[in-house]
């Protein structure tokens, strides 16, 4: 998708790519609720029992975070030299092979695209808690097995799931950033 | 051949022979066409109108991929990828799906001729600009085109630079042949077997350097190698 966004012309590009770019700032419990209307019984995604599933908070997440890796990807493949894939045709690569020359110069910007959704998903509680409805063993998630601690006052456990999240996010950074250096 | 980006033409009722295993110059002012001319030469641009013969065949959706095969370029700005020095040469070699014994050998070699064989492990964007211009030249070099399009290649290098890199044109012609584009017509003149002029995309003159640089009839050449016309 951000490859087609930076390297094709056509007609409404511009505006897709200010959708994504918006999308970047939805509130997770506004994702959270359009979800619930659309996967709720009476809604048109009800048949698929994506309400309090797994599968529905897996769902709502890749929605989350899809603008987030296109729009930063998009914009670090802009930022590649527009030769490079000039380059790569005369070298005979074909136009698919040009284009993933192009996705390899940009890289770092793809990494970071990648590790910031991540970032994203993992620390959200919104469309978790909407989505999944916190069930013990099943849909819960560390933020949202936080929340509830915190409302039970199991500070305690609050205090250890928090440092287990925070260690996950920052290794990722921490890998994120040895991935990144040349 | 014609060809306008934007509404703006650039190449206008050119028509050009480049003679095998000869240095061809195009010189000519900036924005006169040259790399527009070796842009389409190179098949990264299309005419919009006109057609290009290789060795007399026509190009066209048939040819045109085993053409491109035999032709490869270098851009004015030596752009490279954001990997070592081997791995940039090695690039084309490895989509041909060489052995890489093979691509080692060949790498080596051509690193030599440039004399970059002690900077194979060195990040190609961290080397000077007239050493990333020898990466560049390097690896159209190792695909070992029958014709090889050079663009400005040493625009903004110092003097030292610049004679390394005409040495290097030097060896290149006696394995392809080459089609220089320069806006200096003393370094088409030291290069070159014959000199084509452009000005606004229209060939202006044709000949041996002698014919061209030295004793320009044109006076819009004589302008040019006058440092008049730029």
């Amino acid at each position: 998708m951000a490859l087609s966004l930076s390297m094709r012309e056509f007609r409404g590009k511009r505006v897709i790519k200010s959708i994504f770019t918006a999308l970047i700032g939805m509130p997770t419990v506004a994702l959270g609720l359009i979800l619930y209307l659309l996967y709720s019984s009476s809604g048109p995604l009800g048949p698929l029992h994506l309400l309090y599933s797994p599968s529905g908070i897996i769902i709502g997440q890749a929605i989350l975070i899809t603008p987030i890796i296109v729009s930063f990807t998009v914009s670090a493949l802009e930022s590649v030299d527009p030769e490079v894939k000039d380059l790569a045709r005369t070298l005979g690569a074909s136009e698919g092979q040009a284009s993933l020359a192009v996705l390899s110069e940009a890289k770092k910007g793809a990494t970071l695209a990648v590790a910031a959704a991540f970032n994203r998903a993992i620390a959200e509680l919104g469309v978790a808690m909407t989505i999944g409805g916190n069930i013990y063993g099943y849909t819960q998630v560390l933020t949202t097995a936080i929340s509830k601690g915190v409302a039970m006052g199991e500070i305690m456990l609050c205090i250890e799931l928090t440092v287990v999240l925070l260690v996950i996010v920052f290794s990722l950074t921490l890998l994120t950033n040895l991935l990144r250096r040349d | 051949m014609y060809r306008a980006y934007d509404g703006r033409v650039v190449i206008k009722q050119l028509n050009l022979k480049v003679r095998e295993q000869q240095v061809l110059a195009v010189i000519g002012p900036n924005g006169s066409g040259k790399t527009t001319l070796l842009r389409m030469m190179a098949f990264i641009d299309k005419p919009n109108d006109g057609k290009i013969y290789y060795k007399g065949e026509k190009v066209d959706g048939s040819n045109a991929k085993a053409i491109r095969g035999k032709v490869t370029m270098v851009f004015q700005r030596a752009v490279n990828f954001n990997k070592t020095v081997y791995k940039n040469v090695a690039y084309g070699l490895e989509l041909k799906k060489m052995s890489e014994n093979e691509i080692k050998r060949k790498v080596m070699k051509v690193l030599d001729l440039v004399g970059m064989e002690k900077f194979a492990d060195r990040r190609s964007k961290k080397l000077s600009g007239g050493e990333q211009q020898r990466v560049a030249i390097a690896r159209a070099l190792v695909l070992e085109p029958e014709l090889l399009l050079l663009d400005e290649p040493t625009a903004n290098l110092d003097p030292k630079n610049t004679l390394e890199i005409e040495r290097i044109i030097n060896e290149i012609k006696k394995r392809a042949t080459v089609v220089i584009a320069t806006n200096n017509p003393f370094q088409a003149n030291r290069l070159s077997d014959r000199v084509v002029c452009l000005l606004n995309g229209r060939v202006i003159g044709e000949g041996t350097p002698k014919e061209i640089i030295d004793r320009p009839r044109d006076t819009r050449i004589k302008k040019f190698v006058r440092g008049e016309l730029v």
